[in-house]
């Protein structure tokens, strides 16, 4: 066994013990908000580690390097594109209007919307 | 940031094309090579005019430096952020304290912007929910200053002294 092959297999184990998390928040979060937290985060990195892991340890293990080089580039697609899908699953739920879990502190959003909202209805009766 | 010429923007999909290639085939045989360049002259002819604005002027030395210096500061900052959600799921009390907050960003650039949300995304207990011109609406899940320049200091900031270098 080689030196790759071990930091491999580390990152594997690395990688499904943060996926254990993620799924453990999806669990013990209060609402839809705070579940989106924990599952972006941890599913991500536990993704990276899990991939990575997967490409180093193919190479210690004598096979070719196209794993790693494929591996990689998985993982950055991943990491570019993880996020984003999370946004938007995110603003989709506000815009549906889920509320927030009722120990939030405060809620910007929802005041910028309603003077957004304000300022158009002048907009309109200055029109008419 | 004026637009950069349609040469400059095609040699730079070209190259950025040319590179995932050489990645995915993971092999230097001069026949992969010619028939890679191929196909990356063909797709970046379709794709070159909307995919990037600025064309060569990204590979400056000073932003591909900023450009690799930030990747182990975002790596070591979503590590922190995932131990920091192991301990929030981990303990028994459960000691999250959530809310949206606004901060404002001193970036211009689109690719930017997104740049700074996924980062946001994938550090502590921050997650994006909306972006409105220069504003950022960011749920939060340890609020500790609700205010916009209090939100501002602990979420962008970090991030900025970078991103403004490599996309500004």
């Amino acid at each position: 066994m080689s030196v790759l092959a071990w930091i491999g297999e580390f990152l594997v184990l690395f990688g499904t013990i943060f996926y254990f998390l993620s799924t453990l928040g999806l669990i013990r979060m209060p609402d839809v908000y705070n579940r989106m937290q924990t599952a972006t985060k941890s599913a991500t990195l536990g993704s990276l580690g899990v991939i990575v892991g997967t490409g180093l340890w193919a190479v210690g293990k004598g096979l070719s390097i196209a794993w790693l080089t494929k591996a990689i580039v998985i993982g950055v697609f991943l990491l570019l594109t993880n996020p984003i899908s999370a946004h938007a699953l995110i603003r989709g739920a506000y815009k549906s209007g889920i509320p927030l879990w009722e120990g939030s502190v405060v809620d910007k959003y929802r005041e910028h919307l309603e003077k957004k909202a304000s300022e158009k209805k002048e907009v309109e009766e200055g029109e008419e | 940031m004026t637009e950069a010429s349609r040469v400059s923007k095609y040699l730079y999909t070209f190259i950025v094309l040319f590179v995932i290639w050489l990645f995915l085939t993971a092999s230097l045989d001069p026949q992969e090579l010619l028939i890679g360049a191929i196909f990356s002259a063909i797709v970046a002819l379709l794709t070159y005019d909307i995919f990037t604005t600025r064309g060569l002027a990204n590979l400056h030395p000073r932003r591909v430096a900023y450009f690799i210096a930030y990747i182990p500061y975002f790596l070591w900052a979503m590590i922190l952020a995932n131990l920091d959600v192991a301990y929030r799921v981990l303990h028994p009390k459960r000691p999250i304290n959530p809310g949206i907050v606004e901060c404002r960003t001193e970036l211009k650039n689109n690719v930017g912007k997104l740049a700074l949300a996924n980062s946001i995304t994938l550090t502590p207990g921050t997650i994006t929910l909306d972006v409105d011109g220069d504003k950022y609406f960011i749920h939060w899940i340890d609020v500790k200053d609700a205010s916009v320049e209090g939100a501002s200091e602990n979420i962008t900031k970090p991030f900025e002294k970078f991103l403004k270098v490599i996309f500004e």
